[in-house]
C-alpha cells in the first residue's frame, strides 16, 4: 500500500489515539508537576459587644481566582513524587533508619500508601497470574473429556465469569461472603466463629480478591486452551501411541509443545489486566485493607473536597512506568522476531 | 483426540466431576443472584437459615407472595435505573459504530501495508492497550472541566472510543490479514482506486471479522467502570457507575435489594449476548493467540 493511501486509511483512527491516550499521557506528566493551590485565608476582626476576636477564614472567592487564573496549580516540581503519598524517600529513609529488622521495615513500608498499594497490585498481578494459566489448563483438558453434545452448554457457562462486568461479578460475590450472605454465613458455621468476617481482616481481604481475580479469569485461558488443543493433529498423537508413548509421554511430548506458544500469549494478557486491577476494590469495598494504584489514582480523582491531580498524575506517571516494565521484555522479543522476518 | 485417547475410567470420573465442579463455581453466583433478586433483603441475607433464600419464607410474610418484584420496582422506578440503562444503550451502541467504522480502516491499512511504520503502530497499540484506563482519565479531567465538555455523553463516547481503537486495531488487522490479497490487488488492477477496492472488494466479505470485534468493543464499553464513573455527570450516569453510587446510598437506607435488582437487570444483556454469540466470542479470544 502506498504511503499517501496508508495515511488516509489510519488516519482517523491515529487522530483518535493521539488525541486521547498519547496527549493524555503528555498532560498526565505535566499535572503531576503541579500541586494544588493552597487555600486563602483572611484574618477578619470579629467585634462584639464583649470584646473583638480574630477569626481566620478561607477567603473563597479569592482561592477560586487564583484557580480560574491558573488551573493547573502551583509549580512543584519532582516534589510531589517524592512526598509522602507517593515515594515518601524521607519516610523510606527514617523507616530503613529505625527498624530493628526487615520484617518492622516492611510493615513500616506498609503504612505509606503508596507501597501498600504496589504492594497489592504487585501480589495480585503474580499470584492470580499463574493460578489463571494452572485452572485454565484444567478446566481445557477436562472439558475436551466431555462428550460432544454438551461441550457448548459447558463454554456458554464457563465464559460467564469473564464476561459479566467485573464491578457486577465482585458486588455479586461480596454479597454472597457477607456475613449474611449465603458463604459468608456458611463459613461462620463451619469454623464455629459467628465474628468471622472475610472483610475484616487484611489477610482475608487479600485472599478473598486473589479468588475473585482467578474466578474472573480462568475463563480466558481455558478458552485459549481449549482451542489450542484443538489444533493438537490426531495422527501425531496417534503415531506416537503406536510407538509406544505412554498417557504421560503423549501428554509430555505432543500435547505441551502444542500449547506451550499459549502460555507466553496468556500470560502478556494477564500481566497486563491483573496490574490494573482496579474494579474489584470498589466492589468488595475492600479499601481498608487492600488497595491498588489504580484505585489510589481513583481515590485522589473523586477527592472528597478538593480533586488531587497533582498527586493522582505522579501516581498515574509511576503506573505507566510500572506497565512500561512489565511490557518491556515482551516489546524487545517482538522486536527481534520482527527484524528475524525482515532480514 | 478422544478416539485416540482411551481414558480410564477413573479419570473420565474425576475430569468429569472437575468439570462438574467449575460449572457450579462459574455458574452458581450468578444463578442465586438471580433467584434472590426477587425476594426480600431478610432472605437474600438471611443469618438463621440459607434455605430462607430459596424458598422465601420471610418474602411470604412480609409482601404475600414467594416472588416480589420490589428490589425491580424500587431500582427501576424510585431510582429512576431506566435512565442509566438509556444511556448505557446510547454510549454503547455509538461507541461500537465509531470504533468499528475507525477499526476497519485503520486496520485494513496496516494489514495491507509491508512498510516498518506499520509495525512500529501496531507496537504503540500494544503499549497503548496496556495502559490503566485510570490513568488515562486523570489526564483527561483537567482539560476537559477546563473547556466545559466534562460530563456529557459525547465525551464519554469519543474516549470509549479512542480507548477501544488500539484492541480494534489489532484484531482487524490479524483478520484482514487472513483475506488475500489478490482480492483487492486484483480490482486495483482493473482501475479501482485503493478506496473503491476497500467499499467493493472487501466490505461485502469482512462482517464476520467485524462483529467479532464489535462484540468486544461492546464488551469493553458495556463493562466500563473507570471512564464512565469518572467522566459522566450525576445525570448522565450509565448503569455501571449507576450501581456504584446505588451502595453509597441504598445500603444505609436498607434498600439493598434495589442494587441487586439493578445488578442482576445489567447482567441479562450479557447472557443473551454470550448465548447468541459463542461462537465469536470464542474465536475472537483464541484468534491473537492460536494464529500467533
Amino acid at each position: 500500500m502506498r504511503h499517501r493511501a496508508f495515511f488516509w486509511f489510519i488516519l482517523p483512527s491515529l487522530t483518535a489515539m493521539i488525541l486521547l491516550i498519547a496527549l493524555p499521557i503528555v498532560s498526565v506528566f505535566v499535572q503531576s508537576l503541579y500541586v494544588e493551590h493552597e487555600q486563602i485565608l483572611k484574618v477578619t476582626k470579629n467585634c462584639t459587644p464583649f470584646g473583638c476576636k480574630e477569626e481566620t477564614t478561607v477567603d473563597f472567592e479569592a482561592t477560586q481566582a487564583l484557580t480560574k487564573e491558573a488551573p493547573l496549580g502551583k509549580f512543584n516540581g519532582f516534589d510531589t513524587y517524592a512526598n509522602r503519598s507517593h515515594l515518601a524517600f524521607y519516610e523510606v529513609k527514617t523507616a530503613w533508619r529505625t527498624a530493628d529488622g526487615l520484617q518492622s521495615f516492611f510493615s513500616n513500608l506498609m503504612n505509606l500508601p503508596f507501597y501498600k498499594a504496589l504492594a497489592f497490585t504487585l501480589s495480585y498481578t503474580f499470584i492470580v497470574t499463574p493460578f489463571v494459566i494452572v485452572l485454565g489448563l484444567a478446566i481445557a483438558l477436562g472439558v475436551n473429556a466431555l462428550p460432544k453434545v454438551i461441550k457448548g452448554p459447558t463454554i456458554f457457562v464457563s465464559l460467564l465469569p469473564m464476561i459479566v462486568t467485573p464491578l457486577i461479578g465482585s458486588l455479586i460475590l461480596f454479597w454472597m461472603i457477607d456475613a449474611k450472605g449465603i458463604i459468608g454465613a456458611t463459613l461462620q458455621i463451619i469454623f464455629d466463629d459467628p465474628d468471622l468476617s472475610l472483610k475484616a481482616s487484611p489477610a482475608l481481604t487479600w485472599i478473598t480478591l486473589f479468588v475473585y481475580g482467578i474466578w474472573h479469569s480462568a475463563p480466558f485461558s481455558f478458552i485459549v486452551f481449549y482451542a489450542g488443543l484443538q489444533t493438537v493433529p490426531e495422527e501425531t498423537l496417534e503415531a506416537a501411541m503406536i510407538d509406544g508413548a505412554s498417557r504421560w509421554q503423549r501428554v509430555r511430548y505432543v500435547v505441551v509443545p502444542y500449547i506451550a506458544p499459549l502460555v507466553t500469549f496468556i500470560l502478556l494478557m494477564q500481566l497486563m489486566d491483573n496490574f490494573r486491577v482496579f474494579e474489584p476494590i470498589v466492589g468488595f469495598s475492600a479499601q481498608a485493607n487492600a488497595t491498588s494504584l489504580s484505585w489510589i489514582i481513583y481515590n485522589d480523582l473523586r477527592g472528597q473536597d478538593i480533586q488531587l491531580f497533582g498527586s493522582a498524575a505522579a501516581t498515574s506517571m509511576l503506573t505507566i512506568l510500572g506497565v512500561a516494565v512489565l511490557l518491556t521484555p515482551v516489546l524487545i522479543r517482538t522486536w527481534q522476531q520482527f527484524n528475524r522476518k525482515v532480514v | 483426540m478422544a478416539a485416540a485417547q482411551k481414558r480410564s475410567p477413573s479419570l473420565v470420573l474425576f475430569l468429569n466431576g472437575f468439570v462438574g465442579l467449575w460449572l457450579m463455581i462459574a455458574a452458581g453466583p450468578f444463578l442465586w443472584t438471580l433467584w434472590g433478586s426477587f425476594k426480600v433483603e431478610g432472605d437474600f441475607f438471611s443469618k438463621a437459615d440459607w434455605t430462607y433464600a430459596l424458598y422465601g419464607i420471610r418474602t411470604l410474610a412480609e409482601t404475600g407472595g414467594v416472588f416480589t418484584g420490589n428490589g425491580y420496582h424500587g431500582a427501576w422506578v424510585q431510582e429512576e435505573f431506566w435512565r442509566a440503562a438509556l444511556n448505557t444503550g446510547i454510549v454503547v451502541a455509538s461507541t461500537v459504530v465509531i470504533s468499528l467504522t475507525l477499526g476497519t480502516l485503520g486496520g485494513y491499512a496496516l494489514a495491507r501495508s509491508g512498510y516498518r511504520y506499520a509495525f512500529w503502530l501496531l507496537m504503540a497499540a500494544l503499549v497503548f492497550r496496556a495502559m490503566p484506563h485510570i490513568t488515562l482519565v486523570s489526564g483527561y479531567l483537567l482539560p476537559f472541566f477546563e473547556w466545559n465538555i466534562w460530563g456529557h455523553l459525547p465525551t464519554t463516547i469519543i474516549v470509549l472510543v479512542a480507548i477501544n481503537q488500539p484492541f480494534t486495531l489489532w484484531m482487524l488487522h490479524s483478520f484482514f490479514l487472513n483475506i488475500p490479497k489478490d482480492m483487492d490487488e486484483s480490482a486495483m488492477v482493473d482501475g479501482c482506486t485503493r478506496f473503491q477496492a476497500f467499499w467493493h472488494v472487501i466490505i461485502p466479505v469482512m462482517w464476520p471479522g467485524v462483529i467479532t470485534t464489535g462484540l468486544f468493543s461492546f464488551l469493553l464499553a458495556y463493562n466500563d467502570f473507570a471512564v464512565t464513573a469518572m467522566l459522566l455527570s450525576q445525570e448522565n450516569q450509565t448503569m455501571v457507575p449507576k450501581i456504584a453510587s446505588f451502595l453509597g446510598s441504598t445500603f444505609d437506607a436498607g434498600n439493598i435489594m434495589f442494587a441487586v435488582a439493578a445488578v442482576v437487570s445489567a447482567m441479562v444483556p450479557l447472557f443473551f449476548l454470550v448465548l447468541f454469540f459463542q461462537r465469536q466470542i470464542v474465536s475472537g479470544l483464541t484468534q491473537g493467540a492460536v494464529k500467533g
